[in-house]
């Protein structure tokens, strides 16, 4: 279980998030919504520390991350996985390079087992035979499902997702919706996804949540959300009609 | 414009360039600290290696049989009328083969490297800021230090070195290529010259110059590769900076080392 309470977080002069209080159960997939610059992002990232936030706690059972060193900090990484909004595969790396590097790593594993379970998550994500290929040789939604065949490598107990299904056309962004709840349910994994892609939001969610300005304005389930009289929940649900 | 802004701008510029000293002294820290899990990334140093010395090696080249040719006609030009009655280009080889080793192997070939190598690594590692593979690497729980920096300055210092061993040599055969055909001097005469006045400090002092050189530009070129943001625009500017900065810490450190080690 993730609980966040009162986080803040400055850039110079701006108020990205103001006493943000959230808590992610184990095993549901929680959408953050909001406008481009509404701090989703930053939100994400403090989570898995690549922000540091300048108020407030985060717990990720009951451990505070807010204030571990960077040796345990990594340590406590090895429970995450993330999907980032452009993949950010390694574009030095082969596909099978990319997704197997934390195995490599992190584990005493042999090459052929690397790759045995490498093959089996992009089986996972519907890319069987693809091990030898650059990024720059992939579409952009091959490179989303590389990227999260990456993230799940390590069997992550909670896996980030930046904007999945953003610059993908309706059928590519769909297939993406599709997987993160497979792997969600297969795997049992804690999801948190960040989009303003409404679709998106509403099929993948168990719950919802829209920041606003920095905070969060709205806290419910996809279907309390299309009954939702908030005016900024109202003017997202019209631009998903 | 107040009559304050040129102050403003200078003491901006004195800032900035201490910070920027702070940032790569840090570095410089948590290389150090990495370097212990340089076995475990031995595949990565070589890979370095490759770039920063053998990629490197026919720049090196030209650049070397230059400034050999060059010294040696600067030198015999240098060297006429100035002790009439004597022979000297008796001394041609030895004058030469002084400012090879003490200072134009080292100080070029560190500059070719500022330019190829610290200005590529600092592009390279800003392209992986700015595209997220950075933090791609920290959400795999791999620390960017020991996996990108430690390995880059490993080579660095490694591989600089034996470049400039290298340089040594190609630059001795174009400065004895152009005592030959151009002043007329043998290549007897000419490397007994050299022979005759060789200090194995001379080596030693440009080998000592290197490694500064080469641990220096990789880690200016890292520690402005790590900082960089601002897309495409950013990246440029990073690889400016690097240049800029790596040239600089090679002409200032090619001064204290001087005056330290003669």
């Amino acid at each position: 279980m993730i609980r966040i309470e009162k986080l803040k977080k400055y850039f110079d002069d701006k108020v990205v998030l103001k006493n943000v209080n959230l808590s992610i159960n184990k095993g549901e997939t929680l959408v953050i919504i909001g406008q481009s610059g509404c701090g989703k992002t930053v939100l994400l990232k403090s989570i898995i520390g690549l922000i540091q936030p300048d108020g407030g706690h985060i717990f990720v059972d009951d451990v505070e991350i807010t204030t571990l060193n960077r040796k345990k900090l990594f340590h406590y990484r090895e429970k995450f996985g993330m999907l980032f909004q452009n993949s950010a595969l390694f574009d030095s790396m082969t596909v099978e390079e990319n997704i197997g590097l934390a195995l490599k790593e992190h584990t005493k594993l042999s090459a052929e087992e690397i790759q045995k379970r490498v093959e089996k998550k992009l089986a996972v994500v519907g890319l069987s035979g693809i091990n030898d290929k650059m990024p720059s040789e992939l579409s952009g939604g091959m490179k989303k499902r590389v990227g999260l065949a990456r993230a799940i490598i390590m069997d992550p107990e909670f896996v980030l997702f930046d904007e999945p299904t953003t610059g993908l056309d309706p059928i590519v962004a769909d297939t993406i919706n599709d997987l993160i709840i497979k792997t969600s349910k297969e795997l049992g994994i804690t999801s948190i996804v960040v989009t303003h892609d409404m679709y998106s939001a509403l099929k993948v969610g168990d719950r919802i949540v829209m920041l606003h300005s920095g905070q969060i304005v709205f806290e419910d389930t996809p279907a309390k959300m299309r009954k939702s009289n908030h005016p900024m929940v109202k003017a997202f649900m019209k631009s998903y009609i | 414009m107040t009559i304050n802004a040129p102050f403003f701008w200078i003491g901006d510029r004195i800032i900035s360039f201490f910070r920027e000293m702070g940032y790569m002294a840090i570095m410089l820290f948590r290389i150090l600290r990495g370097t212990v899990y340089i076995f475990q990334h031995r595949h990565l140093v070589l890979k370095q290696m490759l770039k920063i010395g053998v990629n490197s090696l026919p720049l090196v080249s030209v650049v070397s049989i230059f400034t050999g040719a060059v010294a040696s006609w600067q030198a015999a030009y240098q060297f006429e009328g100035f002790a009439p009655g004597m022979s000297t280009y008796d001394f041609l080889g030895a004058a030469v083969s002084y400012a090879i080793f003490i200072e134009l192997s080292p100080v070029l070939t560190g500059l070719v490297i500022a330019g190829r190598v610290g200005a590529s690594i600092a592009a390279e590692l800003g392209t992986m800021r700015v595209t997220e593979q950075i933090d791609a690497l920290e959400t795999l729980a791999i620390d960017p230090i020991n996996y990108l920096a430690a390995p880059r300055f490993t080579a660095g210092w490694v591989m600089l070195p034996i470049l400039v061993i290298y340089s040594y040599l190609i630059a001795h055969i174009g400065a004895g290529v152009v005592a030959l055909l151009l002043l007329g001097v043998s290549s007897t005469t000419f490397f007994s010259s050299v022979q005759r006045y060789f200090l194995v400090y001379n080596v030693f002092s440009g080998i000592v110059k290197a490694l500064f050189f080469g641990g220096g530009t990789a880690l200016v070129g890292c520690s402005i590769g790590f900082r960089t943001e601002g897309g495409a625009e950013g990246v440029g500017h990073a690889t400016i900076k690097a240049f800029v900065f790596s040239s600089a810490f090679i002409l200032i450190s090619d001064y204290i080392l001087a005056v330290i080690l003669f």
